[in-house]
C-alpha cells in the first residue's frame, strides 16, 4: 500500500508539465485531427449539465438576490426589491461580521499550518523507518481517513464528554489537573475551538501524510545521496534538495487544505449542537446557515466568503494555471 | 518505477521507529475508542474509571441498533444516493475526460480551467440558494434532488482526475488496435477501457466516500427526518442520546464506518497514486 500502483506510472515530480514523453507534436495533431469535434461537445453534455444545473445556476441566482431585498414577502410571489449594494454594506459595516471572518481566517491558517506540519512530519517519517512501525502508521491513517466525518465526530464528542470522557479522566488521573475533571469543553469559545482544531487536524493530516509520502518516493535517492557527498546537512538535504523536489505536490495539498479548513461546517456545527454558545463560536459556513432564513443577506455573506476564498487562494490558482499553459 | 524500486531505506534510528508507533497509536485511538464503547455497556460506560479493553464485551449496542427501524431506512437512503451519485459520477467524468484529453476542439482549454476553477467554490457557500432551487422544482426531501447537488459537486474533482489517467493511456495502442482491424469504439473498448480501471476505481472511491459521508448538503436537502442519509440518522441519534447512552451511539458510529473503511483500505493506494498524478501532471 507503500507504493502506487505498477500499472499506472506516476509523473516524476521535477518536471512538471513536461513529464510524459510526448510523441512528436505533428504526429500527435495528425492521429487527433480525423476525430470529429462535434463528438467532443457531445462527450461533455452529461458532465456540464449537473455542474451547471446544480452548482452554477444556484450560484448565479445567489447572486442576484444577494443584490435584492428578498424575505418572507418574496417567498409567497411578491417581486424582489433591487437594493444594490444594500446587503453588502450592511453586511461589511456589522462589527460582527468581521469577527467573523477574521475568526474563520485564523481558524484556516492555524489548522492549515498544523496540517501541513504534521502531514508533512508523518509523511518524512513514513520514508525513513522500518517496514513495522511504517505498516502501522499507515493502517492507523487509513482508519482515521476513512471513518465518516459524523461517526469520527460522535467519537470525539464522546472523547471529550465532561464527565465520562476519556480526555478529561487522562487530565485528571494521569497528569493530576483536577480541575479538568469535569471540564466542559464546548463551552468556552477558546477551548470550543482548541477542541475544533485538534477534531479537525486529526481528520485532514492522513490526506496530506499520504500525498506527501507518495511524492517523496518520487525523489531520487541518488540526488540526495550526492547532496550528502557535498555535505549537505540532514536539514539542508530537506530544505534544499527534497523540499523543491516535491513542491509540486505540496502546492496542492497547501491549497485544498486552505479551502477545506476555510468552509469547514460540520465539525462546528456538530459542536455547536453538543452544547456551546452559537453565536460565540460561529465561523463562516455556520454563519451562512444561521442566516439560511434571510435569503438576500445569506446570499451577500456566502458572495463574501467566495470573494475571501478566491482572495486567499488566488496566487496558487494562477500558479496552476499557468502550468496549465506549459 | 525505476526510482521507486531503487528507494533504499537508510537503517533508521530506533527513536524515529518509536515515535511513528506513538504516532500510530495517537491516530488509531479515537477510531479504537469507537469500537471498543459500541462493545460495552452503558453501565460499564458511565464509571469514574474508564474500561480500555472489552474483554467481556457485549453485542447488545450494536444489536439495539439493528433492530431500530430508522437505521434501515436511512441506510436505504444512503445506499441509493451513494449508488445514483457513484454511477452518474463516474460515467459523465468519463465522458468528460475522453473528450479533453482524446480531442482537440475550440474552448477545451477554457473548459479545463472551468473545471478547476470551479472546485474552488466553496459547497458551504451554496448550500441556501441550492435548497431554494430544489425547493423550487419539488426536489427537496427528494434522493433525485441530493444527488444532483452531490454529482454536481462530485465531477470536477472527478473530470480532473480521469483526464489524468486518460492522458496516461497512449492513443497510439488505440490506433494500432484499429490498423488490426477494430472499429474506433471496439478498440476504445478492448484496449483503453481496461487500462482506466484503475482511474475508474479512483474515483468511484471518491464518489463512494464523498456521497456515503456527505453530512452538510444532505441536512440542508433532507429535512424530512423519514428521508434522513446515515449520517443525518447518526446526528439524530446522538442528539436524543447524548450523555445517556453512549453505548448506542458508539455502536451506531462504528456500523456506519465498517462499509467504509473496509471498502477504503481496499482501494485506497490507487486514489493516493491518482491524487499524485493528478498534482503533478496538472
Amino acid at each position: 500500500m507503500s507504493a502506487p500502483p505498477a500499472s499506472r506510472p506516476v509523473a516524476p515530480v521535477t518536471a512538471p508539465g513536461a513529464a510524459p514523453p510526448a510523441p512528436a507534436p505533428g504526429a500527435r495533431r495528425g492521429a487527433r485531427r480525423r476525430r470529429r469535434p462535434s463528438a467532443a461537445y457531445l462527450l461533455l453534455v452529461p458532465a456540464t449539465l449537473p455542474v451547471a444545473v446544480g452548482l452554477g445556476y444556484p450560484l448565479a441566482r445567489q447572486l442576484v438576490i444577494s443584490f435584492q431585498e428578498y424575505g418572507l414577502a418574496q417567498q409567497f410571489g411578491r417581486p424582489a426589491e433591487w437594493v444594490g449594494l444594500d446587503n453588502y454594506t450592511a453586511l461589511l459595516s456589522d462589527p460582527y461580521v468581521w469577527t467573523v471572518i477574521a475568526r474563520s481566517v485564523a481558524f484556516c491558517v492555524v489548522n492549515a499550518a498544523l496540517t501541513m506540519a504534521l502531514g508533512g512530519a508523518l509523511a518524512l517519517l513514513l520514508a525513513r523507518v522500518r517496514r513495522g512501525p511504517r505498516v502501522a502508521l499507515q493502517v492507523s491513517l487509513l482508519l482515521a481517513w476513512g471513518t465518516p466525518v459524523l461517526a469520527s465526530m460522535t467519537a470525539w464528542q464522546w472523547l471529550f464528554d465532561s464527565q465520562y470522557g476519556v480526555v478529561n479522566w487522562l487530565l485528571a488521573e494521569g497528569l493530576g489537573l483536577d480541575s479538568m475533571r469535569y471540564h466542559s469543553w464546548l463551552v468556552e469559545p477558546l477551548s470550543f475551538y482548541a477542541v475544533a482544531t485538534v477534531i479537525v487536524v486529526w481528520m485532514s493530516v492522513p490526506f496530506v501524510a499520504f500525498t506527501v509520502y507518495a511524492g517523496l518516493l518520487q525523489v531520487p535517492q541518488e540526488t540526495r545521496e550526492a547532496a550528502q557527498l557535498d555535505g549537505a546537512s540532514a536539514w539542508q538535504r530537506l530544505r534544499l534538495v527534497t523540499v523543491p523536489m516535491i513542491r509540486p505536490v505540496l502546492y496542492v495539498v497547501l491549497l485544498l487544505q486552505v479551502i477545506w479548513d476555510l468552509r469547514v461546517f460540520t465539525q462546528i456545527y456538530v459542536l455547536q449542537r453538543a452544547g456551546a454558545p452559537t453565536r460565540e463560536t460561529h465561523l463562516l459556513g455556520t454563519y451562512i446557515y444561521s442566516l439560511a432564513k434571510d435569503f438576500s443577506t445569506a446570499g451577500a455573506m456566502a458572495t463574501i466568503m467566495l470573494v475571501l476564498t478566491l482572495v486567499l487562494t488566488a496566487a496558487y490558482v494562477r500558479r496552476m494555471l499557468r502550468e496549465e499553459d506549459a | 518505477m525505476s526510482t521507486l524500486l531503487r528507494v533504499r531505506r537508510r537503517a533508521a534510528a530506533p527513536a524515529l521507529d518509536l515515535v511513528a508507533v506513538l504516532a500510530a497509536l495517537a491516530w488509531l485511538f479515537p477510531v479504537y475508542w469507537m469500537v471498543n464503547s459500541a462493545l460495552l455497556p452503558t453501565n460499564r460506560l458511565q464509571t469514574p474509571t474508564p474500561t480500555f479493553l472489552p474483554v467481556d464485551g457485549t453485542l447488545a449496542n450494536v444489536r439495539r441498533v439493528l433492530a431500530d427501524p430508522s437505521f434501515y431506512a436511512a441506510f436505504r437512503v444512503s445506499l441509493l444516493v451513494t449508488g445514483l451519485t457513484l454511477l452518474a459520477a463516474v460515467l459523465f467524468a468519463l465522458l468528460a475526460a475522453l473528450a479533453l484529453s482524446r480531442f482537440r476542439f475550440g474552448g477545451r482549454k477554457g473548459f479545463v480551467v472551468a473545471v478547476l476553477v470551479v472546485q474552488m467554490i466553496p459547497a458551504e457557500a451554496l448550500f441556501i440558494s441550492q435548497y431554494q432551487v430544489l425547493d423550487g422544482w419539488g426536489l427537496v426531501n427528494r434522493v433525485a434532488g441530493l444527488v444532483l447537488v452531490y454529482v454536481a459537486a462530485i465531477l470536477p474533482f472527478t473530470v480532473w482526475l480521469l483526464r489524468g489517467f486518460v492522458a496516461g493511456v497512449p492513443v497510439e495502442l488505440e490506433e494500432a488496435a484499429m490498423v488490426d482491424g477494430l472499429s474506433r469504439t471496439g478498440a476504445f473498448f478492448r484496449v483503453t477501457f481496461p487500462l482506466l480501471a484503475p482511474g475508474l476505481v479512483a474515483a468511484g472511491v471518491y464518489g463512494f466516500l464523498q456521497a456515503w459521508n456527505e453530512y452538510t448538503l444532505a441536512l440542508v436537502v433532507m429535512t424530512d427526518p423519514g428521508r434522513a442519509t446515515l449520517p443525518l440518522w447518526l446526528q439524530g441519534l446522538v442528539e436524543s442520546n447524548r450523555a445517556t447512552d453512549w453505548g448506542l451511539v458508539m455502536a451506531g458510529s462504528t456500523l456506519i464506518a465498517v462499509p467504509v473503511i473496509a471498502f477504503f483500505l481496499l482501494v485506497q493506494h490507487r486514489m493516493t497514486a491518482g491524487l499524485v498524478s493528478g498534482a503533478v501532471k496538472g
